[in-house]
């Protein structure tokens, strides 16, 4: 199943952790907060973004299965 | 539905107002003679509103029918009528329940049968004094009269511009902050006490008492195909009388203004509130008050307000009013929101103010993107697209605002009621 990242905007204190782990699919606003990629998922980059999830300390970022 | 309804107590279905229609007295006796009683329609009454075409009158004009479905389950569910209207130019779900509260009630009282729930909460803004003593009232007399299967109650919300957010309301009904949380789960999933809980606007239930009554047919004899029935219309603004209406959904913008009688030529139009869409007067006045319509503009209609701009007013200042006031009234939990929308209310203000060399506008042509949709709810988008639409109708008075600078035509449209938004 295509999975994409998707961040709870309420949990997250805008650490910046995802963006220097990730930064193919996330980059930081002006205010720090994460901007993410809305496409899926690039298999390859899976083993990424799942460090990122983990490493977020609010956990804040998840993994989440698209829909269809 | 197979149940027969009174012939003599169905009204004419193309008889407008619906809603608001006079019942000769504000009492229970008064309702149910006009009315009918309450009837029983138990689960059968959700296939009645799909055919009906209701739609949410919420906002979202979602379909209510498949709302119904969603909470149909193994677990009992709770319905909440939502009555928490914080939108400054609305003031549709106070009339519908200070004026035909035994209808919103019956409403509640039937979503609740159909949907097998056990018990029913409606919320109604705190400030709302005159809505809340008459649901009261209402309330205290069908108690007497044993008028509703499942228990109702009234509970009067905080006076945030979010509080009717669905996901706000049900966590608040559980005790937390009236702030938006993090979907999914939605509350159809996981609402009040954690069980599924169907959440109607207090419009929408009204309308869904005289479907239950009198039928799909009835209710689609007006209206337009994809949008049938009735809606009620705030209108204000630059008009001498200002009111809620109700009209046929798809009726002319013109039309609805018309009715209000406006004070001068109108310049514009916000439909649909602080979160809505500002439209030119014209070509707008000539179109329907429907999703589809309104869509040809890249509008909706929202909560289905109309705030009549007048020939002497400011769209612009009366833009920056507005985005001042949702900024702080921001739920503060998601940066894009507590960063952005004060950020977007600084920008826009130096554009009203004389923006000599283009920077304030270049400032919110960069925030608009990086603000929408990146909130936990939506009411970071409702800003970003009230102020797209303020830039493409008002785009001659941005050059003129940058010529000429600050123009000097009455401000005061928009009401921009001072005061921090309470969460509890």
């Amino acid at each position: 199943m295509r999975k994409h990242l998707a961040v709870n905007p309420i949990a997250c204190d805008a650490h910046g952790i995802c963006a220097e782990l990730l930064p193919e699919l996330i980059r930081l606003d002006e205010w720090g907060y994460p901007v993410i990629e809305p496409a899926p998922l690039p298999p390859h980059l899976e083993p990424l973004a799942r460090r990122a999830v983990s490493a977020c300390p609010t956990l804040a970022l998840v993994l989440r299965d698209l829909p269809g | 539905m197979s149940r027969p309804v009174d012939n003599h107590l169905r009204p004419d279905a193309a008889q407008v107002p619906r809603l608001l229609a006079l019942v000769g007295g504000s009492g229970l006796d008064a309702h149910f003679s006009r009315w009918g009683p309450v009837p029983g329609g138990g689960r059968a009454l959700i296939a009645e509103v799909e055919r009906s075409g209701l739609r949410g009158r919420g906002g979202a004009a979602f379909p209510t029918a498949v709302k119904m479905r969603s909470v149909l389950g193994r677990r009992q569910a709770v319905v909440v009528a939502n009555g928490a209207e914080r939108e400054p130019v609305s003031a549709k779900d106070k009339a519908v329940l200070t004026y035909a509260p035994h209808l919103v009630l019956d409403g509640v009282s039937m979503a609740a049968e159909a949907v097998g729930a056990s018990e029913a909460v409606v919320c109604i803004d705190r400030s709302a004094t005159e809505a809340l003593s008459a649901v009261s009232r209402a309330l205290t007399e069908r108690s007497r009269a044993g008028a509703d299967v499942v228990p109702i109650r009234i509970e009067t919300t905080p006076s945030a511009y979010v509080t009717g957010e669905e996901s706000a309301l049900v966590h608040w009904l559980n005790g937390g902050p009236a702030k938006p949380t993090f979907v999914p789960p939605r509350p159809f999933e996981k609402g009040v006490r954690g069980r599924p809980t169907l959440v109607n606007n207090v419009e929408t239930l009204a309308h869904l008492a005289l479907v239950g009554r009198f039928g799909a047919d009835w209710f689609r004899a007006v209206g337009c195909d994809a949008e049938p029935g009735t809606t009620l219309v705030t209108v204000n603004g630059a008009v001498t009388r200002p009111g809620v209406v109700e009209v046929p959904r798809g009726a002319s913008l013109g039309s609805v203004v018309d009715r209000a009688a406006p004070a001068g030529p109108p310049q514009a139009v916000l439909v649909g509130g602080y979160s809505g869409t500002w439209v030119p007067y014209q070509p707008a006045a000539g179109v329907g008050l429907d999703s589809v319509s309104l869509g040809r503009l890249q509008a909706s209609l929202g909560c289905a307000s109309l705030t009549v701009l007048g020939p002497d007013s400011c769209g612009l200042a009366e833009t920056a009013v507005a985005v001042r006031w949702m900024a702080a009234q921001s739920a503060g939990q998601c940066g894009p929101c507590v960063h952005g929308l004060p950020a977007l209310a600084d920008a826009f203000a130096g554009v009203v103010s004389g923006d000599r060399r283009g920077s304030a506008l270049r400032r919110v042509n960069q925030l608009l993107p990086v603000i929408t949709g990146r909130g936990a709810c939506h009411h970071p988008d409702g800003v970003t697209r009230m102020v797209r639409s303020a830039m493409t109708v008002f785009a001659s008075d941005i050059d003129n605002h940058r010529r000429q600078g600050p123009c000097r035509v009455r401000h005061g449209l928009l009401p921009a009621a001072p005061g921090a938004p309470s969460w509890r």
